[in-house]
């Protein structure tokens, strides 16, 4: 199995080809740095991303609050995720940084303040 | 001059408080102005509040940050600088009474005002082109919205705009809005771009292979239908030269169509005054202080042109304040031997227009195609820049030393394979 895509990792955009045989990564070309070659192997292996939504809040100048995860999440966890964050209910002040929740060990930050 | 209405003072007035602004705003201050920052939302930050994916600030603030966290730095700056600033406050007219004589009327919740300033800093962003300027047509059903509506109601508002949706244009903004509702769990049937290639950066484009929305290149959105909300939308493939081809339309299934066809710099209150407009980027012609052709009018962010990214709109309104305090501490910036700055090859829009030659600059360009392993050029200075990738959506930033600058009668900037 051939996997081809776009590297994201900085503005060149690399069109890399990871080959996976068996489940393992046994090789990939296309890619000019190292962080392009482990940034492809992880897309294949276990992308990640950082999620964000808007989380509804109480007593805001805006009724809701962005937020996002602190780090980023197995792709396939998101689903999971929003229906996690879709269940939440903020009350104001927040602060833009603040820790509002956390999921699976993974924190959930407020990017805007209410 | 305006007898019924209370008159405030200034230095310099920055209208808009999107991230050019605030910058402009936070620039002057620094360098000792009064200023008075306007914009006619409630809050600051431009649009950048309702862009709530990260992506912003990596070259300004070192750190990745969502448009909110970018906003909010700014403002506290803003706020620990004492900058002072309205919100609700929306600018109706500039009047040019003389270079260094300006008055901005704007209305607020208090009522109507004047601003006496000597400078003005232009930093209003851009507006969305809709639905009627594509050429769409149909009935008039609800459920057509540009980007913007939809983001501004969705993450300000946490209002979901519809379930199945179809987008049209594959820029950024495009691309952003087809993941923010695949995540919200609606049903995104299609992204159709115009062009042969994605108008979007790649780490954005990958969007569309995280959550499998098909991309129509070379396609276009004709028409829409529906009794009171959008039911289909009629799609139909373009030739080369962007002609419909007969025959090759087909109909999507749709509740909602989102309208992401790019922005336009926002300049009504700047052409109501005689500023000259660069038909290419949409925005003011300006010179390296990004003042326009009506002395002690400055302008930044995509009010100048559409920027891609907030870095650099940041980095414009500070430009332009520092043009500002120039301008009032000399009385003006002063003829000199501006170099013309002309586009090449390949090169669809750049800005600023003249170069003074004594300063550094930056110039900012966009291409008119994508091309690969190419060199920037300017061959009046023997200038060469390597590049392995242009792509219109990509904007170009390129540096000019003075003393580059100064040995040229004009530059000529293009863009050609090597
Ligand atoms: C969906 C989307 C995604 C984006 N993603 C990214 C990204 O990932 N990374 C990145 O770096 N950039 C991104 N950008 C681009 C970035 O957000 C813009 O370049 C930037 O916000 C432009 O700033 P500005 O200050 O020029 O304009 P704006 O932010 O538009 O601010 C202009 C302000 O002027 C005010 N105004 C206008 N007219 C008047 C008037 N008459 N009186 C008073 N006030 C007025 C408006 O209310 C507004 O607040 C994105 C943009 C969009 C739309």
């Amino acid at each position: 199995m051939i996997y081809r895509f776009t590297c994201i990792v900085c503005p060149l955009g690399c069109a890399v080809e990871v080959k996976v045989e068996d489940g393992r990564v046994v090789g990939v070309t296309g890619h000019t740095c190292p962080r392009g070659e482990e940034w492809a192997v992880q897309e294949v292996t276990n992308p990640k991303r950082v999620v964000m939504s808007v989380v509804p809040v109480e007593g805001g100048a805006l009724p809701t609050v962005s937020v996002k995860t602190a780090e980023p999440v197995p792709k396939e966890k998101i689903p999971e995720l929003m229906r996690f964050l879709a269940k939440l209910k903020l009350r104001a002040p927040v602060e833009v940084g603040e820790v509002v929740a956390e999921w699976n060990g993974i924190k959930i930050v407020a990017t805007r303040g209410a | 001059m305006f007898p019924r209405i209370p008159m405030l003072n200034y230095d310099v007035v920055v209208i808009g408080g999107g991230p050019a602004g605030m910058a402009a705003a936070v620039r002057a201050k620094e360098l000792g102005l009064k200023v008075l920052l306007l914009d006619e939302n409630d809050h600051l930050g431009g649009i950048l509040p309702q862009c709530i994916h990260p992506g912003f600030g990596l070259h300004y603030f070192r750190e990745e940050l969502t448009g909110p966290e970018f906003a909010a730095r700014l403002a506290r700056k803003m706020v620990e600088l004492g900058v002072e600033y309205k919100t609700a406050a929306r600018v109706l007219e500039i009047k040019n009474y003389s270079d260094l004589e300006k008055v901005v009327v704007f209305t607020s919740p208090s009522g109507a005002y004047g601003v006496w300033a000597r400078a003005v800093i232009y930093a209003a962003g851009a507006r969305e082109r809709h639905a009627f300027e594509i050429g769409i047509v149909g009935d008039r059903v609800s459920g057509v919205y540009t980007a913007g509506e939809a983001q501004t109601l969705m993450d300000i508002y946490g209002i979901m705009p519809g379930r199945e949706v179809v987008i049209v244009g594959s820029g950024d903004v495009g691309l952003i809005m087809a993941r923010r509702f695949a995540l919200e769990g609606a049903k995104v049937k299609a992204v159709i771009e115009l062009m042969p290639y994605p108008g979007g950066l790649a780490r954005n484009v990958i969007i569309l292979r995280d959550f499998d929305i098909p991309l129509y290149l070379s396609h276009k959105v004709v028409e829409v239908r529906g009794r009171g909300r959008v039911e289909r939308v009629k799609v139909v493939k373009v030739d080369e030269n962007l002609n419909e081809i007969p025959g090759s339309e087909f109909w999507i299934e749709a509740d909602t169509l989102i309208i992401s066809a790019g922005l336009v710099p926002n300049v009504k209150k700047l052409t109501a005054i005689g500023v000259e407009i660069d038909p290419s980027t949409g925005g003011p012609v300006v010179n390296d202080r990004l003042e326009t052709s009506v002395p002690g009018i400055f302008v930044a962010g995509n009010a100048l042109l559409i920027n891609d990214l907030v870095d650099y709109v940041a980095e414009q309104g500070e430009l332009a304040a520092e043009g500002a305090r120039e301008f009032i501490e000399n009385g003006g910036i002063g003829s000199r031997k501006w170099v013309k700055v002309e586009k090449g090859e390949n090169v669809r829009l750049l800005a600023p227009h003249y170069l003074s030659g004594d300063r550094d600059v930056y110039l900012y360009l966009r291409v008119a195609r994508p091309m690969e392993d190419v060199e920037l050029r300017i061959p009046e200075i023997g200038k060469k820049m390597k590049l392995p990738v242009v792509k219109p959506a990509e904007m170009l930033r390129v540096k000019l030393k003075a003393e580059e600058i100064r040995k040229a009668e004009k530059l000529t900037v293009e863009v050609v394979r090597v």
